[in-house]
């Protein structure tokens, strides 16, 4: 097996739980993703999504555990690591354009004002931001424009490891619509690879090549990687007639509804914690199945790395 | 509405001011006459003209305050005004009088509202006058308290924000430096001065080191305090994009800690402004502080309160220019 892009290995977080107490959201969580890989991870809310993604961009020191990214541990946040946080992180002194301006000046020192302006501008429009907006300060900008340049501020650097918290939560569904295009179609022309958490299960299924589902905390475990077996370029109108589609979907939501609280709150021990992998396909079979649950064993192979 | 407000406020104030400047030349209002004049009915003046008085001497005397009964006495010795007052006026003559010496003393020393108008609009139109070491225009005078303030509030600031940020963004040094400031934080500007004269000994070098010794504590503990807490947010994002301390510090952390670093000058210019009125009191020479001691001691009550009116408006017009900047830097979350 080739050495995976981005490596998690053994990774806990442990927090004080202000009772004098230690809380650990999770423990020796391991799992990998590959170069160009688009990721989405599923769990409820609390269970310890935004820490692993802090851990991943370097913003906060695990307990115990490490990230190795191309080959290197991760010590510290990076460039090469872009970041759209969950409450978007704006400077509110700056103007929508001037908080993009900052963030490609830091990437590009050598560019001249007027490339930085005119690269930001691109991906502001690209994001559906232009006219008189991008002049606006966070503060008079709604919560989807907010978002949507903190977006844009991520994306404008090209990072190797998009890191997206719920890039997408604020935004009405014509909008996300239209970002989620934009953002496979960055992807696509890249080699990026994109670790993004969503709450949406029906955008994960349409932008991630796996989904990784979390129990809930405390002890929280990536207890599953889906496959999602739809082949791109996928196109929200068509992949809901995709066989594998509502197989999909149903395990996901059979996992969210019922057995993510069912793995819940034990700590296993001292071993690696790594999702077994679920690789649902319809297309696979010869004879049409009528039972819809997925978690039926005659629908799904489970293979573990 | 918000106009409404503004016109009744306005009005209000002005309201307050005329109560105030009203109640103020009542109370130093002196009158011109010591005794106060006797009102004649009619009849009396008709009783007195037919003692062939004349209506000029009876008016007079009346001014003058003197009874009725006592005019009549006046009337019976047919004698004109100035017979009188030859013959060493109507006490003279064995006719009581009220005495002129024993009139109410003026309402005070006290300036009146338009004695200080006048000295306020002399020392307006001639500000900058030099006529002696004691005798300067206010302009020269507030112009030595201004700069002697300008130099050690800037050499304030210089020190303040540069260790506030120090400290605002190492917990280590925050540690290390707390307890000497929170011993010194609540000394006294003024007593620092002795330490200062007699250390530094030149008394002008001494009122600048009091102004910057006064001036550092609000400017380094909000600093400080504005530093440390900037969202970690933002931080972060400086964090992500691999910037440097210095640039994280310059771009992310300044703006953001921009508000309370300016409430924190504008409290200290308050203080500083403050503090050089009491320490020119006390080391003389030249200031408007010194004017209003000399003032004081030389008894022109006007001048003094010309003086301090002027403090007062400049005061309020160096809180007015940080107020302006605390507007710029300010933003909405
Ligand atoms: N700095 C911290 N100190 C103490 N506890 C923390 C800290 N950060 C996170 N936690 C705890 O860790 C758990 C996971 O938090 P996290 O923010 O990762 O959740 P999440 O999965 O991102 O939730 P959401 O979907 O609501 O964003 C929560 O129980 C939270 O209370
Ligand atoms: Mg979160």
């Amino acid at each position: 097996m080739t050495k995976p892009f981005l490596s998690v290995e053994l990774l806990t977080q442990q927090f004080p739980d202000g009772a004098g107490d230690t809380l650990t959201v999770f423990e020796n969580a391991t799992f990998s993703v590959a170069e160009g890989e688009f990721v989405c991870i599923l769990g409820h809310s609390g269970c310890g999504k935004s820490t692993i993604m802090n851990v991943l961009a370097g913003l906060a020191e695990p307990t115990s555990g490490t990230v190795i990214m191309d080959g290197e541990e991760i010590s510290g946040p990076s460039l090469d690591r872009g970041v759209v946080f969950q409450n978007y992180s704006l400077l509110p002194w700056l103007s929508a354009l001037k908080n993009v301006m900052f963030g490609v000046a830091a990437r590009h020192p050598d560019w001249s004002k007027s490339e930085v302006q005119a690269h930001s501008e691109k991906y502001l429009a690209m994001v559906g931001l232009d006219g008189d907006a991008i002049h606006r300060k966070p503060s008079q900008l709604s919560g989807g424009m907010r978002q949507r340049v903190s977006i844009a501020r991520a994306f404008a650097n090209h990072p190797k490891l998009l890191l997206l918290d719920e890039p997408f939560g604020a935004l009405d569904a014509l909008t996300r619509g239209t970002i989620q295009d934009e953002l496979l179609k960055i992807w696509n022309g890249t080699n990026q690879t994109v670790f993004m958490i969503t709450h949406d299960i029906d955008e994960a299924i349409l932008l991630a090549d796996r989904i990784l589902l979390m129990t809930n905390g405390p002890f929280a475990r990536v207890a599953e990687a889906v496959e999602i077996t739809i082949p791109r370029p996928r196109r929200r109108e068509e992949i809901i007639d995709h066989p594998n589609y509502y197989a999909i979907r149903n395990h996901l939501v059979h996992f969210l509804g019922s057995r993510s609280k069912e793995l819940a709150g034990q700590s296993s021990g001292s071993g690696a914690n790594s999702p077994e992998t679920i690789r649902i396909d319809r297309t696979e079979k010869d004879t049409p199945e009528t039972d819809d649950d997925p978690t039926h064993q005659a629908h799904l192979r489970a293979v573990n790395e | 509405m918000v106009q409404k407000i503004d016109m009744r406020s306005t009005l209000l104030s002005l309201t307050i001011l005329f109560v105030g400047v009203f109640i103020w030349h009542a109370a130093t209002h002196v009158p011109d006459t010591g005794p106060t004049g006797v009102e004649l009915s009619q009849g009396e003046m008709d009783t007195l003209l037919g003692k062939n008085m004349l209506s000029e001497d009876i008016e007079y005397y009346a001014t003058q305050g003197v009874e009725f009964a006592q005019l009549e006495q006046i009337a019976s010795l047919n004698l004109s005004r100035s017979m009188i007052e030859a013959a060493g006026g109507i006490q003279a003559l064995g006719i009581s009088a009220p005495d002129e010496n024993s009139a109410p003393a003026p309402g005070s020393l006290f300036p009146s509202p338009t004695q200080i108008g006048k000295e306020l609009w002399a020392t307006i139109a001639d500000p900058f006058y030099v006529a002696g070491t004691n005798d300067m225009g206010f302009g020269i005078q507030m112009g030595y308290s201004l700069l002697r303030v300008l130099i050690g509030y800037s050499l304030s600031a210089a020190v303040a924000i540069p260790l506030g940020f120090l400290i605002g963004m190492s917990p280590m040094f925050y540690k290390a430096l707390d307890p000497f400031i929170q011993v010194l934080k609540p000394i006294s500007p003024l007593a620092w001065m002795p330490i200062a004269l007699f250390t530094i000994g030149d008394s002008e070098l001494s009122s600048i080191f009091v102004i910057f010794i006064c001036s550092l504590w609000p400017m380094l503990t909000n600093t400080a305090f504005g530093v440390a807490n900037v969202r970690s947010d933002w931080v972060n994002v400086a964090r992500t994009h691999e910037l440097s301390t210095t640039k994280t510090a310059l771009t992310v952390i300044l703006p953001a800690a921009a508000p309370t670093i300016i409430t924190g000058m504008r409290i200290s210019i308050g203080i500083a402004w403050l503090v050089i009125v009491a320490a020119e009191m006390l080391v003389g020479g030249t200031g408007i502080g010194y004017v209003v001691w000399n003032e004081w001691n030389g008894l022109r009550l006007d001048r003094m309160i010309v003086a301090i009116l002027l403090i007062g408006v400049v005061g309020m017009l160096l809180d007015a220019a940080f107020a302006r900047l605390q507007r710029a830097v300010a933003y909405a979350e």
